[in-house]
C-alpha cells in the first residue's frame, strides 16, 4: 500500500477518469479524485442523484473505473449498508464472490441535499447500526443538479431560486444545519472537514477514514461556480478562501472512550495560533454572486454583522473544543 | 458519433453502461487551453491534483502534460499553480 | 423422488421466516410492520442463536430496507426483505429500481390495507399498488403455500432468463398469524434445490462481465438514462417479464418433483361444467372453494379459479381455466378509486376482451380493511351471479360485499 504523499498519489491512476460532463472547474471532481487516490484496495462506491452521480454516468457512458452504484437520491447509506452487510456476511461464511478479499471499503458520495436533507435519516441510521464505510459529503450548499435551491446546508443570507435575494426577503433566513455537530454526537468514530485546496490534507483524511473501523464522514466544501455566482478558475482559491476566513475549518473529530476529541489542521490551526491572520469574511462574499445582495446596490451592514458574528462563535467554539 | 444507437435487443442487461467516458472527449468545450512553461515547472504536481477532469497526468520526468482531448479550459490550474507557470490561450 | 418433509405447526409469518433461514440469504434488511413483525423477530432470533449465517440490518424504515437489500444483491448477495401496506408504500420508488436495476431480491407481503384511515387487517391493496414496478408476484392461499413459495421464489428470482425481485404474497393476519399444519423441506435438500447464486452476463466498458459490483470487473449500476435509451431499457424488462411465464413453469415443475405438491399459474375447480364461477386471489379463495362445495351439493354448477400468479398475469392458463363458463365473479380485496373496476376485475376482463366466446364478467369488492368474507357473503355473490346469468347481462359491472349502508 502506498504512502500518502503527492509524489506517489500522482502515480496512481484515477478511479474516476475523464470525459465526465460536469461543468467546468467544478469542484465535486477535484476532491472526488483526491479522495479516490487514497483508497487501499478493493474499493465499492455509492452514489446518491446529484451533479456527481448524473454526469458521471450518462448512459451508454460511464466514468467510474470502480464497481460503482446508484440507486436513488435520498438513500446512499441505507444501500451502502447494504453493500457493507453484504461483504460481512460473505467474508464470515467465508463464501460468495467478496470473501476472497482481506477486505474491501465502501465509500459513499453525497451532496448536501441526499445528507442535510432527504437523505439524513438514512445517514443516521446507517451509523447508529455501526457499520464500516465512509461517507463523503460534497457541499456545495444548495440543490444544484436541480437549478440551485435552497438546501438544509445553504448559509445564511444566500441568494438561490427558493430563497431568492428578493425586495423583502433577502436570501435564505435560515442558518446553515450544523452536520458536522450531529454526526459527531452520533458517535462517529472518525469525523473531518476537507477542502480540495490541500490536497495532501484531504488524500490523509481519506485514507484515515478508510481505515477506522466503523463509520466516518468527511465533509468537504464544494464550491461551485455556477451557483455561487464565480468564474470556474477561482473554484479552489474560494474553497481556501473559506478555511481561511474560518466560514470553513479544517478539523478532525476521534471518538476517544467515549469522548469527542477534536484537533485543528495545520491551516485553520495556524490561524488559531494567529488570530491575526484570519481573514474577514467579506473577502469571502464578496468573490461570489449568491452574496451580492450583502454588497449592493448598498452594503448591507446587519447581514453582514449576523453572518460575521456567527462564523466568529463557531470558530471559538470549535477552538475550545480543540483546546487551543 | 454516427454509429446507430442500440435498440432494446442488443443492449446490454440491467441497463449497465457499456462504454467508458474514455470515448467522450470533453476537450472542445472550452475557449481557452492550459499551456505549460517548463522552464519555470517546479513539478509540484498539484495542477495534477487541482484538475476536475484528471486531464493533467504527471510523467516519468516528473513535469506534468496536459490532455486536450479532455481539458475543459476551466483555468484552475493556471489559477493555482504556486509559480504561475501555467497561461491560459484562447483557442483559435 | 420426492423429499422427506417434516409436519410443523407454522403460522404464515412462521412459515417465510423459516423457510428463509433455511435458504440462508446473505443479508436480511427489514423494518417491523404489523402483520409481517412475527418474520423480523423470528429471523432475529435465528441470528442471535447463530443459526444463519445472514447479515440481519435492523434498517431505520421500509425505504432503507429495500434500498439495503438493492445494494446487498448488488454485491452479490442474496437479499431479502419483508414488509406490508405502507411499508410497501414507502418503498415504492425502490420498487421500480430494484426492478429496473435487475436484482433478483426475495421479499414478503403480508398484505395489509394501506391508510388512510389506518388500518391493519387484511386486504390486497399494498400488492396491487406494486403491480407495475416490475416484480413477480405470487399470492399464497395458506401457510403451507407461503412456505412453498418462499423457498421457491428464490430459484425464480435468479434464473438467468428472469433476474427480478419477486413478492410473496399472503394476507395479513388471516395467514400471517393463523397457524397451520406445514410440511418443511430439511436443510440440506432447501439448500441443494436453491444451490448458489448465479449471475446474470451483462456488457461493461471492457466486455462480458457478470452483473455484479465486481472489484475485479468493474460495472457502473443505476446510470442516467435520457430519451434515447429509458424506453430501450423498459422494453427489455417487458420483454423480460413475458418470458418468465416460460421459465417459472420450468422452476415449478422441479419444484413439485421435491414437494410432491403440484404448482400451477391457476387452480380451477370444478370448472368444467360450471354455470357461474369466482375468481380472486389469497386466502378467502379457500372459502370460496367450501362454498362451491356446498353449492354443488345443493345443485348449483358453481366452480371457482385461485389465482397463484398475478406477474406476470398468466392470461393463457387463466382463460384455458375459464373455459366455457358464462357467467365470473371477480371476488377482490382491492379498489381502484375511479377507474372502471378494481384492479383484478380490470385485468380479467382486459385478458378475456379479444376471446370470441367470453363470459359476462363482475366485481365483487370485499373484504377491505379485514372485513370478513363469511360463507353467506360469498352465496350472496354467487346469488348475484345467477341473476346475472338469467337477465344476460350485467347491470351492476362493480359492487360491494359486506358493506353497510
Amino acid at each position: 500500500m502506498s504512502e500518502i504523499t503527492l509524489k506517489e498519489m500522482s502515480r496512481k491512476p484515477d478511479a474516476l477518469i475523464c470525459g465526465a460532463r460536469l461543468c467546468a472547474g467544478c469542484d465535486e471532481t477535484i476532491v472526488v479524485r483526491q479522495v479516490m487516490k487514497a483508497t487501499r484496495g478493493p474499493t465499492i462506491v455509492t452514489s446518491a442523484t446529484g451533479c456527481l452521480e448524473v454526469s458521471t454516468s450518462i448512459f451508454p457512458y460511464t466514468s467510474w473505473e470502480v464497481p460503482w452504484i446508484h440507486c436513488a437520491f435520498e438513500n446512499v447509506a441505507a444501500v451502502a449498508s447494504g453493500i457493507e452487510a453484504t461483504i460481512k456476511a460473505m467474508q464470515k461464511k467465508k463464501e460468495g464472490p467478496l470473501a476472497k478479499y482481506p477486505n474491501v471499503d465502501v465509500i459513499s458520495f453525497a451532496g448536501d441535499g441526499g445528507t442535510y436533507d432527504i437523505g439524513f435519516q438514512a445517514l443516521s441510521g446507517a451509523i447508529e447500526r455501526g457499520h464500516d464505510f465512509t461517507y463523503v459529503l460534497l457541499d456545495n450548499e444548495a440543490y444544484m443538479n436541480t437549478g440551485i435551491q435552497r438546501s438544509g446546508g445553504t448559509p445564511f443570507g444566500a441568494s438561490t431560486t427558493t430563497s431568492p435575494a428578493g425586495k423583502i426577503i433577502l436570501g435564505k433566513r435560515e442558518t446553515k444545519k450544523p452536520i458536522d455537530d450531529i454526526i459527531i454526537a452520533h458517535g462517529t468514530p472518525y469525523v473531518a472537514t476537507i477542502n480540495s485546496a490541500w490536497p495532501l490534507d484531504v488524500m490523509k483524511k481519506a485514507r484515515k477514514a478508510i481505515e477506522v473501523d466503523g463509520p466516518t464522514f468527511l465533509h468537504s466544501l464544494a464550491p461551485c461556480s455556477r451557483g455561487w455566482r464565480f468564474p470556474p478558475e477561482k473554484t479552489v482559491e474560494i474553497g481556501r478562501l473559506a478555511t481561511q476566513t474560518c466560514v470553513f475549518p479544517l478539523f478532525e473529530c476521534k471518538q476517544e472512550k467515549g469522548r469527542p476529541v477534536y484537533e485543528l489542521s495545520a491551516p485553520s490551526l495556524a490561524i488559531a495560533k494567529r488570530p491575526e491572520t484570519k481573514k474577514p469574511i467579506e473577502a469571502y462574499l464578496e468573490q461570489q454572486g449568491r452574496f451580492r445582495h450583502f454588497f449592493r446596490p448598498t452594503r448591507n451592514e446587519a447581514h453582514l454583522k449576523e453572518l460575521q458574528e456567527s462564523i466568529d462563535i463557531r470558530w471559538q467554539i470549535l477552538c475550545e473544543k480543540a483546546g487551543v | 458519433m454516427s454509429e446507430r444507437k442500440r435498440g432494446w435487443k442488443t443492449l446490454p442487461k440491467g441497463a449497465v453502461p457499456y462504454k467508458s467516458s474514455k470515448d467522450y472527449q470533453t476537450g472542445d468545450w472550452g475557449v481557452a487551453k492550459p499551456i505549460i512553461d517548463r522552464t519555470r515547472c517546479t513539478k509540484c504536481t498539484l495542477c495534477h491534483f487541482f484538475c476536475p477532469e484528471g486531464a493533467i497526468t504527471v510523467r516519468e520526468d516528473g513535469y506534468t502534460e496536459v490532455n486536450y482531448d479532455y481539458c475543459k479550459g476551466c483555468g484552475v490550474c493556471a489559477n493555482e499553480c504556486p509559480v504561475k507557470c501555467i497561461k491560459m490561450e484562447l483557442k483559435k | 423422488m420426492v423429499a422427506n418433509q417434516k409436519m410443523m405447526g407454522l403460522n404464515g409469518d412462521e412459515a417465510s421466516a423459516y423457510a428463509t433461514k433455511q435458504v440462508d440469504p446473505d443479508v436480511v434488511a427489514a423494518y417491523p410492520i404489523t402483520p409481517q413483525t412475527i418474520i423480523v423477530e423470528k429471523y432475529s432470533e435465528y441470528v442471535a442463536d447463530g443459526l444463519v449465517g445472514s447479515e440481519f440490518v435492523a434498517v431505520e424504515s421500509e425505504h432503507s430496507a429495500l434500498s439495503a437489500c438493492v445494494g446487498a444483491s448488488a454485491a452479490g448477495a442474496r437479499a431479502f426483505t419483508a414488509t406490508a401496506a405502507n411499508g410497501l408504500a414507502l418503498m415504492w420508488e425502490i420498487l421500480y429500481i430494484a426492478a429496473g436495476l435487475r436484482q433478483p431480491i426475495v421479499m414478503a407481503v403480508a398484505n395489509r390495507s394501506l391508510g388512510g384511515p389506518i388500518n391493519i387487517h387484511n386486504d390486497h391493496s399494498d400488492a396491487m399498488g406494486a403491480r407495475d414496478s416490475g416484480w413477480i408476484q405470487l399470492f399464497c392461499e395458506n401457510s403451507q403455500e407461503v412456505y412453498d413459495m418462499s423457498v421457491e421464489a428464490w430459484r425464480i428470482a435468479e434464473h438467468p432468463d428472469v433476474q427480478m425481485p419477486v413478492m410473496v404474497n399472503f394476507d395479513g393476519f388471516t395467514i400471517s398469524h393463523t397457524m397451520e399444519n406445514v410440511y418443511t423441506l430439511e436443510d440440506a435438500d432447501v439448500k441443494k434445490f436453491v444451490g448458489k447464486r448465479v449471475y446474470m452476463k451483462t456488457e461493461g466498458p471492457k466486455g462480458e462481465v457478470e452483473f455484479r459490483l465486481d472489484p475485479d470487473n468493474p460495472i457502473s449500476i443505476g446510470p442516467l438514462d435520457l430519451q434515447d435509451f429509458y424506453f430501450e431499457h423498459k422494453v427489455q424488462q417487458m420483454e423480460a417479464m413475458k418470458y418468465t411465464l416460460k421459465t417459472i413453469k420450468a422452476v415449478d415443475k422441479e419444484f413439485e418433483k421435491i414437494t410432491g405438491r403440484k404448482l400451477e399459474y391457476v387452480y380451477p375447480y370444478k370448472m368444467e361444467d360450471a354455470e357461474v364461477a369466482v375468481v380472486g386471489l389469497g386466502s378467502a379463495m379457500g372459502t370460496v372453494r367450501e362454498v362451491v362445495d356446498e353449492l354443488r351439493a345443493e345443485g348449483v354448477k358453481a366452480g371457482m379459479i385461485k389465482m397463484r400468479l398475478f406477474r406476470p398475469f398468466p392470461e393463457e392458463d387463466l382463460k384455458n381455466a375459464i373455459g366455457k363458463v358464462p357467467v365470473l365473479g371477480v371476488m377482490e380485496k382491492a379498489y381502484s378509486i375511479g377507474g372502471p373496476g378494481a384492479p383484478l376485475f380490470e385485468e380479467v376482463k382486459t385478458a378475456l376482451y379479444d376471446s370470441p366466446k367470453r363470459p359476462l364478467v363482475a366485481d365483487y369488492i370485499n373484504g377491505l380493511g379485514g372485513k370478513d368474507t363469511s360463507p353467506e357473503m360469498i352465496r350472496g355473490v354467487f346469488k348475484s351471479l345467477q341473476k346475472i346469468k338469467e337477465r344476460g347481462a350485467v347491470l351492476e359491472p362493480v359492487s360491494y360485499v359486506g358493506v353497510r349502508e
